[in-house]
């Protein structure tokens, strides 16, 4: 995981097109840690097929 | 005339009366709330522009006006924190970036409305950058002070508004609170915050952050005062895609309705786990005054966080995502690693965070058919030293910064309202939510100030130094 996440982390910001600079990757990538752990706790609570995501937009 | 010499802990509303029964000129408050923002904001660093200018000339137009007996807010300071648009200065948010950007042309609703009703804008606010933050620090204007203690962080990203008020600089100020931000400096700094239902206060002309969890509100050193505050801002605007078309919900009037009939529960479970013991003896007081009956479970709390969490990362990346391309050595790097961080996070699991929210919302109302408010701390802890990394929760070392917020962000992710309440402990404050249904602000705003009564609640006065 930790690998392919600096993999990532770098094929992500030039997909991006967001400058990543050597010194800044370790915190990039340990935020990105920490958010992907967040969102796995969310992915994993299973939900039916039809539940529809919170709208916020209101015409 | 009234003894000038006290005004400074003044309450709005008692600022309000003394000025439109006559007793107190606007000008003279002015005069003496902009001479003690000269005077402590080199050691609080609360202010990050004065308004001085516009200030006398407000002053001077409350005092000639004929109306000024009708004003609820007549000759009250108040500030805003720098993401709001205040016409002829330039929207800062707490960034370096936008310095860049030319003065606004106008002022942000909510300011107007504040000064329709007679109250008078004395200046902007320092906050943590983009509100990307729960410290009150800003990398660019230094950490806002916590009155209590100048070593202690003030609490964002509002700082300012946390410490301007609870030092007393002003009664009156607005802040936006996203995940806990307003929520957050109140419980630090020892004051009253109400978040409003989301979408209940126009955000127009403010700088967002993450426009789906965006609240704006204000901060004061009683319920009272947020209340009437609350109240002359409520009111429908286009502009805003997300603001109400509710007709406005006054609430100053039934603030003395207290406690009757109010069904009132503690959160328990996720919104205990980790809590200081200060936190803990300052939401027990809290239940005891307010008769809370039961201990209840907010289901999926914790995973509601890291949803809120999930969904400020991206969405706030997405906000910035030209200037992180453009202008990435001008941010503060820790709010810049955060947020390219969250621009590479897969649509797939943003998405998944979205639908839960619905999901969580739905079970979440459910319990408001068995309470009217339930309560819960502000904040796991007193305030941090300025510049903490970490704490211990359970004797296990965590990062402090991402943790402020682990109760504050399960409630404002489905945009529930929330009034903070300060609770005096020594040697430091601690707020208590009050949390109630949507858009039933009335009954938060009557528990805090049926508990305010009692004393169990209180704005604590810093101490004598800063007098």
């Amino acid at each position: 995981m930790s690998k392919s996440l600096d993999d990532f982390v770098e094929a992500a910001a030039a997909a991006l097109g967001v400058p990543l600079e050597d010194a800044w990757k370790p915190a990039v990538k340990a935020n990105l840690e920490a958010t992907l752990r967040h969102a796995d706790l969310v992915a994993e609570f299973e939900l039916p097929d039809d539940a529809e995501p919170a709208p916020v937009f209101k015409a | 005339m009234a003894v000038l010499a006290d005004i400074r802990w003044s309450s709005a509303a008692q600022i309000a009366s003394d000025v439109a029964a006559g007793e107190l000129s606007a000008a003279a408050v002015i005069d003496d709330a902009l001479a003690r923002i000269v005077r402590l904001n080199p050691t609080l660093n609360a202010f990050t522009a004065v308004t001085a200018e516009r200030a006398r000339a407000k002053a001077k137009a409350v005092d000639s006006g004929r109306d000024r007996h009708r004003l609820l807010l007549a000759g009250v300071p108040f500030a805003v924190k720098n993401l709001f648009d205040i016409a002829n200065l330039t929207t800062v948010a707490g960034s370096k970036i936008n310095r860049a950007d030319p003065p606004a042309r106008r002022d942000s609703p909510l300011i107007g409305h504040l000064e329709d009703a007679g109250a008078v804008l004395v200046g902007a606010l320092n906050m943590g950058e983009y509100a990307y933050d729960f410290t009150g620090e800003n990398v660019h204007d230094g950490a806002s002070r916590n009155p209590h203690d100048l070593t202690r962080m003030s609490g964002g990203s509002s700082g300012g508004c946390g410490t301007a008020v609870g030092a007393g600089m002003v009664p009156l100020a607005l802040g936006s609170d996203t995940n806990g931000s307003i929520r957050v400096p109140s419980s630090f700094c020892g004051i009253f915050g109400l978040k409003p239902t989301y979408g209940r206060l126009t955000r127009t002309r403010t700088f967002p952050f993450v426009g789906s969890l965006d609240h704006l509100g204000p901060f004061a050193r009683t319920a009272r005062d947020l209340a009437v505050s609350y109240d002359v801002m409520q009111g429908p605007d286009l502009s805003d895609p997300v603001c109400t078309d509710r007709v406005p919900e006054p609430v100053t009037g039934v603030l003395a309705r207290g406690l009757d009939g109010l069904r009132i529960a503690v959160a328990g479970g996720h919104f205990q786990k980790g809590a200081f013991p200060e936190a803990l003896e300052a939401l027990a007081r809290v239940g005891k005054a307010a008769g809370a009956r039961d201990e209840i479970d907010i289901p999926e709390a914790q995973r509601a966080r890291a949803a809120a969490y999930v969904i400020t990362a991206t969405e706030g990346a997405a906000l910035h995502l030209s200037r992180l391309r453009k202008q990435a050595h001008d941010f503060d790097p820790a709010v810049r690693d955060r947020l390219i961080a969250g621009a590479m996070v897969p649509a797939s699991l943003v998405n998944k965070a979205q639908i839960f929210r619905r999901w969580y919302r739905e079970q979440v109302l459910r319990l408001f058919e068995h309470y009217d408010v339930i309560l819960a701390p502000a904040t796991p802890c007193t305030a941090p030293k300025i510049g903490q990394q970490t704490f211990f929760i359970d004797g296990v070392e965590m990062p402090l910064r991402p943790n402020i917020g682990i109760y504050t962000q399960p409630i404002s992710f489905i945009g529930l309202p929330v009034v903070a309440v300060p609770v005096p402990l020594k040697p430091l404050p601690i707020g208590v939510q009050i949390i109630s249904a949507p858009w039933r602000e009335d009954m938060a705003l009557r528990a805090a100030y049926a508990l305010e009564q009692t004393g169990v609640v209180a704005t604590p006065r810093p101490r004598e130094a800063l007098a």
